[in-house]
């Protein structure tokens, strides 16, 4: 008994090392973040010292020369809008398409499941062409484009879902006179919740980090999110400010890091939900 | 299961389903209108129109020749896009290999009784969340500054990029397929390898002959997830290597990327490419999905 407790210590510590190796890369990005920028590439491993040390200077840059803050709120407002458009459109459409049996809704389901499978590098050129020409090109039209294109997984997700509910519970609120959009709203979607956190954080992470999609979609030269002006700063030719990148990076990932350990349960749980559907 | 309730309470339901859909049916436009024109003008008419300019010249849309197969004749004489396909089948594979292994090692290790899982799943599940060219600019500075003492640097050699592109995705996934083994692992129910440890299997045999036929399904999902995910990796590409040296890390999707938007006069091409990737990717699947779901155990 004994013996078995102290293998169980040895185990946390080797995993507490492995842990904080895991870490060191958004450590050591985290670091460099706070010194000048002609010392990042010369020494990206040492600790920051009197020489090398700048404070929040490369925040600053970022924010003053690259507008990092319009960045980051734009990539919040496509986020959250999308999520929360995709998550009320898709809900509904799936409970009707599995509720109402016609052969509309059975091709419907079959397209869904079959987008999930394509590759955007198949629609690509030719999605961009469309957000072009219907004016899309803007972060409340990229909503649109998100929920087309998100379509497919959300959908599938919740019609699994639906399918499990007993049809009794609806039933009888339309009985009591409820119209099929009081039922939704008052008795389905409070059903649903477990499903719609799934749904909300799968296209939250992927709506967040995209890169492809907004680049392509948005008019560049008003609109970028944060995956967008990263990938300018250092594509610009010439003089690559690193400092500034540094700060870019550590912006990025620190929204998510909150997200993530505000409510990583329902992140675990989502994600591996997601996946044994998908 | 559910059917053998009894077929009256089957009947009733379905008349209720039928007023049910009556009532609902009204409500068409409302429910499904939002969805599915968002879904025609973001998924299907792209999809139609890229199968047909992939067999068209154009430049933009308006300007499109019916070509026939010579788009895909030239992309199949593409040696930079027959490169990066191997490339891929290759990335594909060792990627599977490395996340898998290492992400059921960790999964196992990890529903042991330990103080700190919970704290270690998390952490190991962290990098997931990061963002596809986040990822590769943070990986970037550090191989650079490693390999800058050996004064070579990720973007002067193709298999240095390669290996990098290995480490750098298996930071990201390993967590995530760690969280599906994990999933698949408590729902072993106990009793049976209790059986098989009281019949004097090792710990070997029970790994192998118990535990690993029980997490079929898990695992058929894991090794589907990433070898699709190896094929359709583009942010990390690009932000890591952007295909250096001379397009020799240049992986598909990065290809047809640049296929489409490098050189005019070759976007037909470039659809014609990204109709082969889809199929290829759909065969994959298929395949993959085939082979596994045969060894799973009925359950």
């Amino acid at each position: 008994m004994k013996w078995k407790n102290k293998l169980s210590w040895a185990g946390t510590g080797v995993f507490t090392i492995l842990g904080i190796i895991y870490i060191l890369p958004i450590l050591i990005v985290l670091m460099n973040s706070f010194k000048k920028k002609v010392y990042i590439n010369k020494e990206p491993f040492t600790l920051p010292n009197e020489k090398t040390f700048v404070g929040l200077e490369n925040y600053l840059t970022a924010i003053d020369k690259y507008e990092l803050l319009s960045a980051v709120g734009w990539t919040v407002f496509i986020t959250i809008g999308s999520v929360l458009v995709i998550l009320i459109c898709t809900s509904m459409c799936a409970w009707y398409i599995t509720r109402v049996n016609t052969k509309f809704t059975k091709l419907l389901y079959l397209l869904c499941v079959f987008s999930m499978v394509v590759p955007f590098q198949m629609v690509m050129f030719t999605l961009s062409l469309v957000a072009d020409r219907t004016g899309l090109n803007t972060p409340w039209g990229i909503i649109i484009i998100y929920l087309g294109f998100g379509a497919g997984l959300a959908v599938f997700m919740f019609c699994g879902f639906v399918k499990s509910i007993p049809l009794e519970i609806e039933e009888a609120a339309m009985i009591d006179g409820c119209t099929p959009l009081r039922t939704f709203f008052s008795v389905v979607l409070p059903i649903m919740k477990p499903t719609y956190i799934s749904v909300g954080i799968l296209e939250t992470m992927w709506i967040w980090n995209d890169f492809l999609l907004p680049y392509l979609v948005l008019d560049l030269n008003k609109y970028k999110t944060i995956s967008i002006i990263i990938q300018y700063m250092k594509g610009s030719y010439g003089r690559v400010d690193m400092g500034a990148i540094m700060a870019a990076l550590i912006l990025a990932i620190i929204p998510v890091i909150i997200f993530y350990l505000s409510c990583q349960k329902h992140i675990i749980k989502g994600v591996a939900a997601g996946a044994v559907k998908g | 299961m559910a059917g053998g309730s009894g077929s009256s309470a089957v009947f009733i339901s379905e008349k209720e389903g039928d007023f049910v859909e009556k009532a609902m049916k009204r409500y068409m436009p409302i429910f499904v209108l939002p969805t599915f024109c968002a879904f025609i003008l973001g998924f299907i008419v792209p999809f139609i129109m890229g199968i047909w300019l992939s067999f068209c010249k154009f430049t933009t849309v308006t300007d499109a020749k019916f070509v026939g197969f010579s788009n895909y004749v030239k992309a199949f004489q593409d040696t930079v896009f027959r490169h990066s396909f191997w490339l891929t089948a290759l990335f594909a594979v060792v990627s599977l290999v490395v996340i898998n292994v290492f992400a059921f090692a960790l999964a196992m290790a990890l529903t042991q009784k330990m103080r700190g899982t919970n704290i270690f799943r998390t952490i190991f599940f962290m990098p997931n969340l990061i963002g596809g060219i986040v990822l590769g600019y943070i990986w970037q500075l550090i191989f650079d500054g490693i390999l800058s003492n050996y004064n070579t640097a990720l973007k002067l050699n193709e298999w240095l990029g390669f290996w990098g592109l290995i480490i750098l995705v298996s930071w990201q996934q390993i967590g995530y397929m760690m969280i599906i083994y994990i999933a698949g692992l408590q729902s072993i129910p106990g009793d049976v390898l209790e059986a098989a440890q009281i019949d004097g299997a090792t710990r070997w045999q029970r790994l192998w002959k118990v535990t690993i036929p029980m997490m079929m399904p898990s695992i058929t999902i894991c090794v589907f997830l990433s070898i699709t995910n190896g094929f359709k990796l583009f942010d990390q590409n690009l932000s890591l290597t952007a295909g250096e040296p001379s397009k020799m890390s240049e992986m598909m999707a990065l290809n047809i990327y640049n296929t489409f938007y490098g050189r005019t006069g070759w976007e037909g091409v470039g659809q014609a490419k990204a109709v082969m990737f889809f199929i290829l990717v759909v065969i994959i699947g298929m395949i993959q999905l085939r082979a596994t779901r045969s060894k799973e155990v009925q359950q």
